[in-house]
């Protein structure tokens, strides 16, 4: 299987990713590259093999409900492009 | 009135947020109302790297709710990400579950005391375990079209409890909001407070048309959100079942033939709006979070879990009923109330002895004083045991039901016991050979009395029963009567 442009539009779009014309056929093309080298898997028979949860062979890591200490506001806000003395802005977002 | 041409067709999914004290991925605390962004860490702020561990509780309290709710516990339950591109949740995904959730396949019984619809078992699709999102607050105030961010919600637990769409009517959908709520507080599992966020319902709703063939035609099916209270959710259905069959009306639109729509109610305008769509927000593209190793649980665990579940709010009305011989009504009326007045009022009926009496005086005394006063039961100043003198004293012919309630409201307000609040009210029981004395003194000074009560009408001894209240306050009118009564015929 390989990839269009406007399944890579579509994906883009839905990553927020603003991509160029040019742009868009690199990625067309190297995503294309990827997603027929996984289209390999479906050459195996799967026919009655349970589908897998995680990689490792471990379950139930719940740790207990005590509070530990959260960040100091100024540090969860430093790495924001933009905010102010109490929260993170961005641009206004629609459908809410 | 003829039967509206349609059955209206309703499903609702709950989003309640779990009493824990930690988030469900990361140990930031879930406490409500701090400042912004002071609940926060490198694992709910989505930073490279941090890796989140399952919060236990959270796990738990989700597997005594589905319990309650009837649902089937599976033995393996895994976590997903649900591609979501907002600010409010930074990482990009939220954490839930698609395939394999923590609980299915259960259902909750609603019924109407007042007859609106017939009891009915409400299926419950699945019940499951993912993480809230933060809060978007939008700032116009300085002219800046900007979004503000509070993260201090986001990795909050929420357990998503998603109804088959079973119920028929507005009021079914009330009826079942309410009863799961009221099955929250059995369970003290959430908070439930709806204004605060922690109790969400979105709806969706279409119509089977009946057409004159006798075929049920399905029209599209609609989600409504934003209602922020039942008497809302109640409102805004209303208004879809009317909105949808107008529509059908003009458009003849069956479903698949336009794209599922999400509506808005407006509670100023009382009316929903089409929402602006996230763009393609449908595309969820879940897969596995490879950062969570999946759970199982036995069905020894399970069976323990089950034993950890107290009396539900439908086997207590039932019990209140069988056992206490209340009226359906009456043990309505208490058991809606929460656990707290449901022992309060089996205390009460303890130590009285008389179960009737008893929920009288919850549903009627005390109840409306909670709700005059606006406290909680635990703020209610009276013990089950301190009533419970009082009602005795009233059972023993002390005095009648209205003095009784005079009493009881020396009592609340003077915060004493029966006996003082009886006693600073002069309230004595009154000797029976003095009461017997009392009458026949009352009994001879009207001869009128006595011959209209001789030539059979009893009901002129009443006369009798003010003259003895005027003379002694105290005395229990039944009594007088009965009396009186006794010594006329006797003359
Ligand atoms: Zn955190």
């Amino acid at each position: 299987m390989s990839l269009s442009k406007e399944d890579v539009q579509r994906v883009s779009l839905l990553a927020r990713l603003k991509l160029s014309d040019d742009e868009l056929t690199t990625m067309t093309e190297q995503l294309g590259q990827i997603v027929s080298y996984i289209d390999k898997l479906s050459e195996l028979d799967t026919e009655g093999v349970k589908p897998m949860a995680h990689a490792l062979d471990l379950t139930n890591a719940l740790v207990d409900d005590e509070p530990h200490e959260s960040l100091p506001r100024e540090k969860a806000l430093q790495n924001a492009p933009r905010s102010d003395d109490e929260c993170f802005r961005v641009p206004a977002v629609l459908g809410e | 009135m003829t039967n509206p041409p349609y059955d209206v067709i309703i499903g609702l999914e709950v989003h309640v947020q779990l009493r824990t004290n930690t988030k469900l991925f990361c140990r930031c605390s879930t406490e409500f109302g701090n400042p912004p962004n002071t609940q926060t860490c490198p694992v709910c702020l989505g930073l490279p790297g941090a890796l989140p561990v399952m919060n236990r509780k959270a796990y738990e309290l989700s597997v005594k709710t589905a319990l309650a709710l009837n649902c089937n516990i599976p033995n393996f339950t895994k976590w997903d990400r649900k591609q979501y591109y907002y600010p409010d949740l930074p990482k990009g995904y939220q954490i839930s579950q698609f395939d394999l959730p923590m609980s299915e396949n259960g259902y909750l019984a609603i019924s109407s005391p007042d007859g609106e619809f017939e009891d009915k078992n409400v299926g419950i699709i699945r019940a499951h375990l993912e993480e809230d999102a933060g809060k978007s607050m939008h700032d116009e105030a300085q002219g800046l079209a900007d979004t503000r961010i509070d993260l201090n919600r986001t990795g909050t637990p929420l357990l998503e409890i998603v109804s088959e769409p079973d119920m028929r009517s507005a009021e079914e959908a009330r009826a079942y909001l309410q009863e799961l709520r009221l099955l929250l507080t059995y369970l003290d599992v959430s908070d439930c407070n709806m204004q605060e966020g922690s109790l969400r319902v979105d709806a969706n709703v279409n119509l089977h048309v009946h057409t004159e063939t006798d075929e049920k035609i399905a029209t599209p099916i609609v989600e409504v959100k934003n209602m922020n209270s039942f008497r809302a959710v109640e409102r805004a259905l209303h208004y879809e079942v009317k909105r949808q069959y107008e529509i059908w009306q003009e458009t003849g639109n069956r479903i698949g033939d336009v794209p599922k729509q999400t509506r808005g109610w407006d509670d100023n305008a009382q009316l929903t709006r089409a929402q602006r769509e996230k763009e393609e927000s449908s595309d969820y593209r879940y897969f596995p979070d490879p950062d969570l190793v999946p759970v199982t649980i036995t069905n020894e665990q399970v069976e323990a879990f089950q034993q950890q579940i107290p009396e539900l709010p439908a086997a207590l009305r039932e019990k209140l009923v069988d056992e206490f011989s209340l009226t359906p009504y009456t043990a309505d009326v208490i058991v809606n109330q929460g656990p707290e007045v449901v022992a309060y009022f089996q205390s009460l009926a303890e130590h009285t002895g008389d179960a009737k009496q008893s929920g009288n005086w919850v549903q009627g005394e005390v109840l409306r004083v909670l709700k005059e006063e606006d406290w909680e039961l635990s703020e209610f100043p009276i013990s089950a045991e301190g009533l419970a003198d009082l009602l005795k004293a009233i059972q023993q012919g002390e005095l009648n039901n209205s003095r009784g309630k005079e009493v009881f409201s020396e009592m609340l307000s003077a915060g004493t016991s029966a006996a003082d609040a009886m006693a600073a009210l002069g309230i004595e029981k009154v000797d029976d050979s003095a009461l017997e004395d009392l009458c026949r003194e009352i009994v001879m000074a009207n001869p009128k009395v006595i011959s209209d009560v001789q030539s059979g009408n009893e009901k002129a001894v009443g006369a009798l029963i003010g003259q003895a209240k005027q003379k002694n306050p105290n005395v229990n009118p039944g009594q007088v009567r009965q009396i009186c009564l006794d010594i006329i015929n006797a003359l």
